[in-house]
């Protein structure tokens, strides 16, 4: 079992197709190769935060200065950004697209995972944030491209959250 | 030292910088000296305007950024500092008025008693955390000469720096700002589109607070 090298590219490309070109970060398992291939690649800047709180914040200044930029954190970093997304992104109506790994669903074996993953939706809804899975490669690019389409045009926060399907390889 | 000396002494200099500033009384402060459409206020969110800043700062590096923080804002995101460190942008300058006080959110009362102070009114040094965290530059001032000084080396400096100012906890005169949020977040990307000045280019002939010698070397190379 391994993390998914072939759909991770899949995501990163449709990602720096979007225009992103700052990317901020904390990692986890799933999203090794993507933080790799933003650290690899000389037209993206990565920021490595402390906090996914941080993020929110670099992600609106990139915004001011006009640069589209995406966050990459797991369920528990969400969770930990909620106060930025509310005292920035929604109370300013700054565009923010979040890529969530959607850790702690079917087939999740490690405990500790199982509750952040539960409360990621209904938190979501919450705040009234839309959000779609990415649970198929095929689908990633044109869901990426309406993610980012509606985050810009209603001026708010959206999220993808990336499944155990596409980001994680079970072989044989 | 009062934050308004300090805020005057730079407020010349930020015109076409990114301004970011934290919500309370900072804002209400430098909105009093005149409010230009490069100055973003966060009003909310305390502990990411150096966040918001660093956002700007890569993404216009030939722009200043200057990030007007507080001891409170800057205690709740101490991990941005280490951030800021190893992203290392050199333009960017994070002033830190430190009143030892969370003044703004209700922990300061008339008469300068202090009833809800920060850690740094027992031994805090935030900019001994600044250096420690991997900023090239920091230092605390404590006297508007020293400040005036720092500021504008900063200013100059084509590297991260970071200046804890220490402050009264003092209230603004007042804190009327008639600038919506929304107003003033859809006109500052706008004036951010404006290209930055060379601020090597710039001229700083006068000194605000004292008398001058004939020559200044600290002046000298921004005149030739």
């Amino acid at each position: 079992m391994t993390v998914s090298v072939g759909n991770s590219k899949v995501v990163y490309d449709a990602m720096k197709g979007v225009g992103v070109r700052l990317v901020s970060a904390l990692p986890e398992t799933w999203l090794v190769h993507l933080i790799r291939m933003a650290d690899e690649d000389p037209q993206m800047t990565l920021v490595r935060l402390a906090k996914e709180e941080e993020g929110v914040g670099v992600s609106a200044g990139a915004h001011f200065a006009g640069v589209k930029s995406a966050m990459l954190m797991q369920n528990h970093g969400f969770l930990q950004a909620i106060n930025g997304i509310v005292g920035v992104s929604l109370l300013y109506k700054i565009p923010l697209l979040m890529l969530i790994t959607d850790r702690g669903g079917f087939g999740e074996k490690d405990p500790w995972q199982t509750e952040g993953g539960k409360h990621t939706r209904p938190v979501l809804d919450a705040l009234h944030i839309a959000h779609e899975d990415l649970t198929r490669p095929d689908d990633v690019e044109p869901k990426l491209a309406k993610a980012m389409t509606l985050a810009q045009s209603s001026l708010s926060p959206v999220a993808l959250l990336l499944n155990r399907d596409l980001m994680w390889e079970e072989r044989g | 030292m009062k934050r308004i000396d300090c805020l005057k002494v730079i407020y010349p200099e930020l015109e076409d910088c990114a301004v970011v500033t934290i919500m309370g009384a900072v804002a209400a402060e430098l909105y009093s000296l005149g409010h230009r459409a490069n100055f973003f206020y966060l009003e909310h969110a305390m502990g990411l305007a150096s966040s918001i800043g660093l956002g700007i700062a890569l993404s216009q590096p030939n722009r200043k950024v200057v990030v007007i923080d507080g001891d409170g804002s800057v205690l709740m995101n101490l991990g941005g500092l280490t951030t800021l460190a190893r992203s290392r942008p050199r333009n960017l300058v994070h002033l830190i008025f430190d009143n030892e006080t969370l003044l703004s959110v209700g922990g300061g009362a008339p008469g300068g008693y202090r009833w809800f102070t920060t850690a740094t009114s027992t031994g805090t040094d935030l900019a001994g955390i600044a250096k420690a965290a991997g900023f090239p530059h920091a230092r605390t001032v404590r006297e508007l000469d020293d400040f005036e000084t720092a500021a504008l080396d900063a200013l100059d400096r084509n590297e991260l720096t970071c200046i804890v100012a220490k402050v009264e906890a003092e209230m603004p005169k007042s804190f009327l700002m008639d600038v919506h949020m929304l107003e003033n977040r859809f006109e500052f990307p706008r004036a951010l589109q404006q290209p930055p000045r060379d601020r090597s280019r710039l001229r700083r002939p006068t000194r605000m607070t004292k008398e001058q010698p004939t020559t200044i070397p600290a002046l000298k190379s921004r005149e030739e």
